[in-house]
């Protein structure tokens, strides 16, 4: 069963694409377009709802096996038979992957669902679907793979989804290059992974999951591997997720991806194909625990994304732009989790973020289809009369991602704190500290701007909002309540101690057992208890929302004289520009190759088809030079046959002498 | 001395085809030669031999190379010696006419003997070439009559005047 | 007085030489002809001289095969020649290149 649940949506995603997206049932079977309609949503989100109940009966047969054995693994075929390495087609279900899978096929079944309102009329319906499909198949690959290989087949496959889903307007020709954009920086990542994977197998001779963490858990075999190769792996692992999860320094793509449809936008760049790195790299747990070194740079750079990214949201005017430099800060926040050890609070907050991260930018793509495709949000407010129910969980999902107490978000981006703070560093933790500030600050003010105040709404727009279809809503009121009750999962213990709930932390202790190696390092100052940090947290969050509350709602016409305002001004421009980050690898980079890009070009063109046609000119004027001898005359052919015939006695007599 | 003699004539008669311009010269003299070697095949006692030679060769072949230059009405060519590859030619002959004579010399040191007293009785005879021809060259003979009706029948559907 | 067989031999090369040196220089066809068989000639007195000097009758049986072949093959190129006169009016083989390219 296990395998089926990758398979089933594959099935959809052939179905969808030769009947329907190929033409073939409109232009050869002349079908009608009411029922390719309804036939593609019923295939389409079937598959994955099918997905999910499997993914949910797997979960619960989990549950029933003991702690140390969760973990179920089911092989279909052999892929790779090459002598001593041998890849197979196998899957693994354990606790880690369970939380994925159920992430990924629910949330996924509930996208899928709002796409039916979403991206009704659009001329290539039929197509999106399969393409959806095609992704959450490959994404289950990546996830249930029990070996290096197969879980990077689903890697690539999930950029190539991306690569399809971003540009899936591809005759806006900025659509296409953002998709083109993120299938490059993309694969600089992979770039780095497929060397970890030869660096792994060089190492440990197998890419086989259990064969390869069972050696890096052995003492024995380790004290042979030197600690640079086991910091080269975690790195190079880390450049792979670098690039699949936005961090610095290949987030760039991130923003542009936005391109894409925005339920697109919230199933891969916000729940799932993001968090791949970090699934990986909670995956390869043993790696990252034993290589402090790796450990430092992961946190490192996990904290400058996440407050880089912040520091942008703060100013930027199109609503999906706020919310894809949000994403890469909260991705930031998991690796800095992952980096100190603390796998299973990034998770956690991979999952809560799931929640209300899709939540926003289906909340988003509401407004949109409201606003008849508008996005700046300084033409938006007052919305929230005409649209409630988009409106108030929008607010939800803000409130949640800010931290306030109670709310899923809260509970999360805590435990990443504590643990922060736990692996005593404390530069970092400031910095997370203050990232909270500023993403309280700009979700609050991005919710403001968008539906209180005065309507900046222009009026030839104002007559068509309307709500959206139910298809639409239900999604977004199940991910609000999500939002709300999903943290109590892992509720931290000393907090459920105070309420009298013992081993209140059941997401820690379910994802635990997939965990082989703990990698947390107790140091922390212990300046602060427990208590203590929560308070900085929640009064962080207090902060950002009160600063944006002031701003932006008492006092709407401050933040604009503020931008002005000459100790701010140059600030502004830089968060604005995305502190021009893509002009400088614009001209570092790109220019360069694509300068030597056209050099080797004239190169190729000059030498390689001058020689190509300098060989067939060659043969062709040996041709016409020996075409003379076929003059026709007799004479010359039988004074030939003579000399000839002169030269081998010649010949047979000089070898005689010899 | 016999065969010094008819080996000139033979050259001679060679040197004469090759030279005159008119060609009935060249065909009468080409009958000269076959002559002269028919001579040197009775020298080397191939009598049955040098007969066929004398009927068919000189005898058939000739008169059909004759008949042809009369039907023809063959006037006698201007034998330029200026021709472009002439020097070229006589160097390439000449060249040949060296090799000759080195394998003359190799030939002359082997010493391949004629057997001038032990040969067979009937060697050369009618009798000697019946003997052999139909037994252990059969097959061959049986051939030549089929190319010999090929070449009938090529001849005839060459040379024939097509009506209109 | 007798002869050896070198003597035999090297008059018959003499004699392949002239004809081939009539094949390749004269223009006029028949010549030509005539040449070849000036060097057909050489090649059966070759055959009869080593018939002789090996005491086998198979050089004798060869030259009467050479012979009848020099027939058929004077035979069908006469004819050849015959018609392209017809054809081309002339037997000058320097004209007579259809065969070119």
């Amino acid at each position: 069963m296990t395998a089926w649940i990758i398979l089933v949506p594959l099935i959809g995603a052939l179905i969808n694409g030769l009947v329907f997206a190929s033409g073939f049932w409109k232009k050869v079977l002349r079908g009608d377009e009411h029922t390719e309609h309804n036939v593609v949503n019923i295939v389409g989100c079937g598959v994955v709802l099918v997905s999910a109940i499997f993914s949910t009966i797997l979960f619960i047969r989990l549950l029933s096996l003991p702690s140390a054995d969760r973990q179920i693994i089911e092989t279909l075929f052999v892929w790779i038979p090459s002598g001593d390495f041998s890849v197979s087609f196998e899957v693994m279900f354990d606790t880690l992957s369970c939380v994925m899978a159920l992430i990924i096929t629910w949330i996924g079944f509930l996208i899928h669902l709002y796409s039916i309102g979403y991206m009704h009329g659009d001329k290539a319906y039929a197509k999106y679907f399969t393409y959806l499909n095609i992704f959450i198949f490959f994404m289950l690959t990546l996830v249930l793979a029990n070996n290096f290989p197969l879980m990077f087949v689903g890697w690539e496959g999930v950029g190539l989804a991306s690569y399809l889903l971003i540009g899936f307007w591809f005759n806006d020709t900025e659509k296409a290059y953002a998709g083109r954009k993120a299938f490059i920086v993309n694969r600089i990542g992979d770039f780095g992974f497929i060397l970890g994977i030869f660096l792994i197998f060089f190492l440990f001779g197998s890419v086989n999951f259990q064969e390869v963490f069972g050696k890096a858990l052995d003492p024995s075999f380790m004290s042979g591997v030197s600690a640079v190769a086991i910091t080269a792996v975690a790195l190079l692992l880390f450049v792979g997720a670098v690039g699949k999860s936005a961090q610095i320094p290949l987030y760039v793509w991130l923003p542009d991806a936005m391109a894409g449809p925005t339920p697109v936008s919230a199933l891969i760049h916000a729940a799932t194909m993001v968090t791949a790195g970090a699934y990986m790299m909670a995956r390869c747990n043993v790696f990252y625990s034993q290589s402090p070194t790796a450990q430092m740079i992961v946190v490192s750079i996990a904290a400058l994304t996440a407050f880089l990214a912040a520091t942008i949201a703060i100013t930027q005017n199109d609503i999906k732009k706020v919310l894809a430099y949000s994403t890469v800060s909260q991705l930031g926040y998991m690796f800095m989790a992952i980096g100190v050890g603390a796998y299973t609070a990034g998770l956690f907050h991979l999952l809560t973020h799931a929640f209300f991260k899709a939540l926003l930018f289906l909340g988003s793509g509401s407004v949109i289809h409201a606003l008849s495709g508008e996005q700046d949000i300084r033409k938006m407010g007052g919305l929230r009369k005409f649209i409630p129910v988009t409106s108030y969980t929008f607010l939800i999902g803000s409130l949640a991602i800010a931290g306030v107490p109670f709310m899923s978000g809260f509970f999360s981006k805590d435990e990443i704190l504590a643990s922060v703070y736990d692996g005593g560093y404390m530069i970092h933790w400031i910095l997370a500290l203050i990232t909270v500030v500023l993403t309280a600050f700009y979700m609050i003010r991005l919710y403001i701007l968008t539906f209180e105040g005065k309507s900046r709404v222009p009026e030839a727009l104002k007559k068509h909002i309307h709500e959206s279809p139910y298809t639409m809503t239900i999604p977004l009121v199940v991910l609000a309540v999500l939002s709300i009750f999903g943290g109590y999962v892992g509720v931290p213990e000393f907090m459920g101690e105070v309420v009298g709930l013992h081993d209140s932390n059941f997401f820690d202790k379910f994802v635990s057992s997939s965990i082989l190696l703990d990698g947390t390092r107790h140091i922390g100052h212990h300046l602060f208890g427990h208590w203590a940090l929560v308070a900085f947290s929640i009064g962080a969050a207090a902060l950002g929302i009160l600063v944006a509350f002031y701003l932006y709602y008492i006092k709407p016409s401050l933040p604009d004289k503020i931008a002005e305002s000459e100790a701010v001004k140059p600030l502004y421009e830089l968060s604005l520009n995305k502190w021009y980050v893509d002009e400088l690898y614009d001209y570092i980079i790109v220019r360069p190759y694509c300068y030597i890009a056209e050099q080797l070009a004239k190169f190729d063109t000059k030498f390689i088809d001058g020689a190509v046609n300098g060989v067939a000119a060659v043969l062709k004027e040996t041709a016409l030079t020996l075409q003379a001898a076929q003059s026709g005359l007799l004479r010359s052919y039988a004074s030939l046959m003579a000399i000839g015939a002169a030269a081998i006695l010649i010949i047979i007599m000089l070898w005689q002498n010899f | 001395m016999v065969f010094y003699v008819f080996a000139a004539l033979a050259v001679a008669g060679a040197i004469v085809v090759i030279a005159h311009s008119n060609p009935v010269y060249s065909a009468v003299s080409l009958v000269l030669t076959l002559f002269s070697t028919a001579v040197l095949f009775i020298l080397l006692h191939a009598d049955f031999v040098a007969v066929i030679q004398v009927l068919v060769y000189a005898g058939a072949i000739m008169i059909l190379f004759i008949f042809t230059v009369m039907f023809l009405n063959l006037r006698p060519e201007s034998f330029k010696f200026d021709s472009k590859y002439m020097y070229f030619k006589v160097s390439v002959f000449f060249v040949l006419l060296l090799l000759v004579g080195y394998f003359a010399s190799i030939g002359f040191r082997m010493g391949l003997k004629i057997n001038y007293a032990g040969e067979p009785p009937d060697f050369g005879s009618a009798e000697g070439v019946g003997t052999v021809l139909f037994t252990d060259y059969l097959l061959p003979f049986e051939l030549t009559s089929v190319l010999i009706v090929a070449a009938i029948i090529g001849v005839v559907a060459i040379a024939k005047k097509r009506e209109g | 007085m007798a002869v050896s067989i070198e003597h035999y031999l090297v008059l018959s090369a003499i004699l392949f030489l002239i004809g081939a040196y009539g094949v390749i220089t004269r223009k006029n066809i028949i010549i030509v002809l005539m040449s070849l068989e000036l060097m057909l000639n050489a090649a059966n007195l070759t055959f009869v001289a080593f018939s002789r000097a090996l005491d086998d009758m198979t050089g004798h049986v060869f030259m009467i095969m050479s012979l009848t072949v020099a027939a058929a093959e004077v035979a069908v190129g006469l004819a050849l020649v015959v018609s392209v006169y017809r054809h081309k009016e002339t037997l000058n083989i320097d004209v007579l290149k259809l065969l070119k390219g």
